[in-house]
């Protein structure tokens, strides 16, 4: 099967490009870049690009995908239909499951359920057996059937030794621990604590929480050698040790969600659970050093922090409500209209953030455009203006606060394992 | 004239207006309280629910007992006989609890934001009984309306509320209303019990108990919650009493003749000793007692709203 992409904008920041081209691919294969002659044509399926980018396909490298244990609230496959409906070709899903992702048969089932989807999944190992912060987890097994980092996620790895340990062991497979970062001690409040969280009576989890275990993890790194990921960095200090470790050439990397650059505390006001997420909406001041950190390098890459729950779920007293909000179909708009639009980033900067840096922290392979190249693309148009419809979701779950919200810049295809998903329409090519 | 909203939800977002129009209804129904038939037919032919999923004896009886001074029909639901303990949502039971045609519900929760979340699932009435840590509306007006009775006047009157503040209802219907009515608000407490961003607020702080009393007129002195000692705000009861209890000795000591309310339920000997608790000083069981006016003077102006 051969399809030929016209009218494209080709961008790809490691290879210097940016430009108006066209491709034509073969059996999944880029088999021809440049101009498309009525040979190459024949027999060929041809799309009208109509000047969107076409770039290497996105990834979003924090998904809660909910299975084994909440297949009501998400599965390996409606989780994936919602990563292609949103933009991406590749995810990491995290190992907060029941059970958790903590041994090889777990890894195994999540990438056996994902194997024929344009979507391909990645997991997360759990960094201890059950996540429970006593023992590290076969991670040596773990790695060998499939895991692409360990984490503790929804918790941070419960203390200093097991940290370390974990570390020292990772770095043998030059895989990252991403860490959530929040003090076992400081948590369980329900919003950030300020002004907002005095007005409304609602218990208070400190920013101070995120920073130490932020700050603690930057000394291990730096004392084992070992590579640590913050996940869903909310905090301006965060940002500020992240960029300064850095600077020292410590082996560490950030991602932000969506909603920490683009709602504050305020939008709690209200008590809508859909504003209810851990690390918790901060103040202005701190999306702006987020904003900061995202333009000059310290933040690396964009993951949702997808974590489904459902309607019964969220529809209750705020307090008792869980964390997280539903993210993959509406992150790749949010940034456009957020970053790009706003001129945080460049198209470059954007592309980087979404396609390049997360498999580059998880060592996985980015498409290029070069003949031979197995073609892995997301397609995204930056001045679509759109609305967001969480009736529309391919997610089982709804729980978003960007329901209704109008957003310029959108995902209008992806193409990946011999899938094309453009238009709304899935086919084989 | 009306209130402004179809609901009490807190103080925060009750304007001046409201506020006064609620405690001047209270001083007409403070007045049926005197007489030997304490009961008058404004609410006949309408229900109010006293929602309490959380333990309550005198906020719920005083609200009993305003709803059948005003001959309203009052039904009685707490999570120990209700279908909370069967697994039913919050959501479901008020649904079930609405279908049956009511007017208002008097709602009482551990969690903040409740009675706002009860506006959007149901047409009724809400009056707030107290949310979480987060507002307590009635005993912040009743408050308001005991030293109202008792000085004369709200505006500029100077009150510090003593205890623990950022894990208090009571403490921040207070610090609302009373700044909305005018007067100079301050708290007192170890700083663990003071909210960080207490000062975004308006308000004064004290740590040392002397200089808070002699600064003002009034000192509301909030209940010591023995429950939460062991979250470890403060390490004894002892060094509190010893820090912030009002004894005797203490108020000679400044030499000030100050008003003390206390929300109640009091503990001899931690936050207040009994020769004050029992003392010249005090309002206690008047605040009691005007808790009934307010609280029929709240149900009865938006009872009789459309």
């Amino acid at each position: 099967m051969k399809i030929a992409l016209k009218n494209c904008q080709l961008i790809q920041p490691q290879q210097k490009i940016n430009k108006k081209s066209n491709l034509l691919i073969e059996d999944g294969i880029i088999i021809k870049i440049g101009n498309l002659s009525a040979e190459d044509l024949k027999h060929a399926e041809v799309f009208d690009i109509k000047d969107n980018f076409v770039a290497p396909g996105f990834f979003d490298m924090h998904v809660h995908l909910r299975e084994p244990g909440r297949e009501d609230e998400e599965t390996v496959q409606t989780g994936c239909d919602a990563a292609a409906h949103g933009g991406f070709t590749g995810i990491a899903c995290m190992p907060n499951t029941e059970p958790a992702l903590d041994s090889a048969e777990v890894i195994s089932l999540i990438i056996a359920k994902a194997k024929n989807h344009l979507v391909e999944v990645f997991p997360v190992g759990a960094a201890t057996v059950g996540r429970k912060g006593e023992v590290i987890s076969p991670m040596a097994e773990l790695f060998n059937a499939g895991a692409v980092g360990f984490s503790d996620d929804g918790v941070a790895i419960k203390n200093a030794r097991i940290l370390k340990t974990s570390l020292e062991y990772s770095s043998m497979f030059n895989v990252p621990i991403i860490e959530h970062c929040e003090d076992e001690s400081l948590a369980g409040g329900a919003m950030n604590e300020g002004t907002t969280s005095t007005f409304l009576g609602l218990p208070p989890i400190p920013s101070v929480a995120e920073d130490l275990i932020v700050m603690r993890d930057i000394l291990m790194a730096e004392y084992t050698g070992g590579k640590v990921h913050i996940a869903h960095m909310s905090t301006k200090k965060s940002a500020q040790m992240v960029r300064e470790a850095k600077a020292k050439g410590i082996r560490v990397t950030a991602e932000v969600s969506p909603h920490h650059f683009t709602l504050t505390e305020e939008v709690v006001k209200g008590y809508n659970t859909n504003t209810k997420m851990n690390p918790p909406l901060r103040t202005q001041e701190d999306v702006e050093a987020i904003l900061e950190g995202l333009k000059d390098g310290t933040i690396d890459c964009i993951a949702s922090d997808h974590a489904p729950h459902s309607l019964e779920e969220k529809e209750m007293e705020f307090e008792y409500a869980p964390n997280g909000i539903v993210g993959l179909e509406t992150q790749i708009g949010l940034a456009l209209t957020e970053l790009y639009h706003k001129k945080v980033l460049t198209i470059e900067q954007l592309v980087e953030k979404f396609a390049i840096n997360p498999r580059k922290i998880l060592n996985l392979p980015i498409c290029k455009f070069e003949v031979g190249e197995r073609a892995n693309l997301t397609i995204f148009d930056v001045n679509e203006i759109w609305s967001v419809d969480i009736s529309q979701f391919k997610s089982k779950s709804k729980n978003s606060p960007f329901n209704k919200r109008l957003l310029k810049g959108k995902a209008t295809g992806v193409i990946n394992q011999k899938k094309m998903l453009f238009q709304g329409k899935l086919k084989e090519i | 004239m009306p209130l402004s909203s179809r609901h009490l939800l807190g103080l925060e977002t009750t304007p001046k207006e409201d506020i006064k129009l609620i405690l001047d209804t209270a001083t007409t129904f403070k007045e049926v309280l005197e007489r030997p038939i304490k009961r008058v037919p404004t609410l006949q032919g309408k229900t109010v629910v006293n929602l309490f999923y959380e333990n309550s004896t005198r906020t719920r009886i005083s609200f009993e007992l305003a709803e059948k001074r005003l001959s309203a029909d009052s039904v009685n639901f707490s999570v120990s006989t209700s279908s909370v303990s069967k697994g039913e949502t919050f959501k479901d039971t008020i649904r079930n609890i609405e279908a049956m045609k009511i007017d208002m519900v008097v709602v009482r929760h551990a969690a903040a934001g409740t009675p706002l979340y009860l506006t959007q699932l149901c047409d009724a009435h809400i009056i707030n009984a107290g949310d979480g840590i987060h507002e307590h509306p009635t005993q912040g007006l009743l408050d308001m309306y005991s030293i109202r009775e008792k000085l004369g006047r709200l505006e500029g009157v100077k009150v510090c509320i003593v205890g623990d503040i950022a894990h208090s209802r009571v403490a921040l219907s207070n610090i609302f209303g009373l700044k909305t009515i005018g007067a100079e608000v301050s708290v007192c407490g170890p700083a663990t019990m003071i909210p960080r961003n207490i000062k975004e607020l308006g308000v004064k702080v004290f740590y040392n108990i002397d200089e808070a009393i002699q600064e003002n007129e009034v000192l509301n002195v909030l209940r010591i919650q023995l429950e939460r000692k062991a979250g470890g705000n403060f390490p004894t009861l002892r060094e509190y009493h010893t820090s912030y209890g009002i004894t005797n000795e203490r108020l000679e000591k400044n030499g000030k003749n100050i008003l003390i309310l206390h929300p109640g339920p009091i503990n001899r000997g931690v936050e207040i000793s009994s020769e004050v608790a029992d003392g010249s000083h005090q309002i206690i069981l008047q605040q009691v007692t005007n808790g009934v006016a307010v609280r029929m003077a709240v149900l009865y102006l938006l009872g009789t709203q459309n």
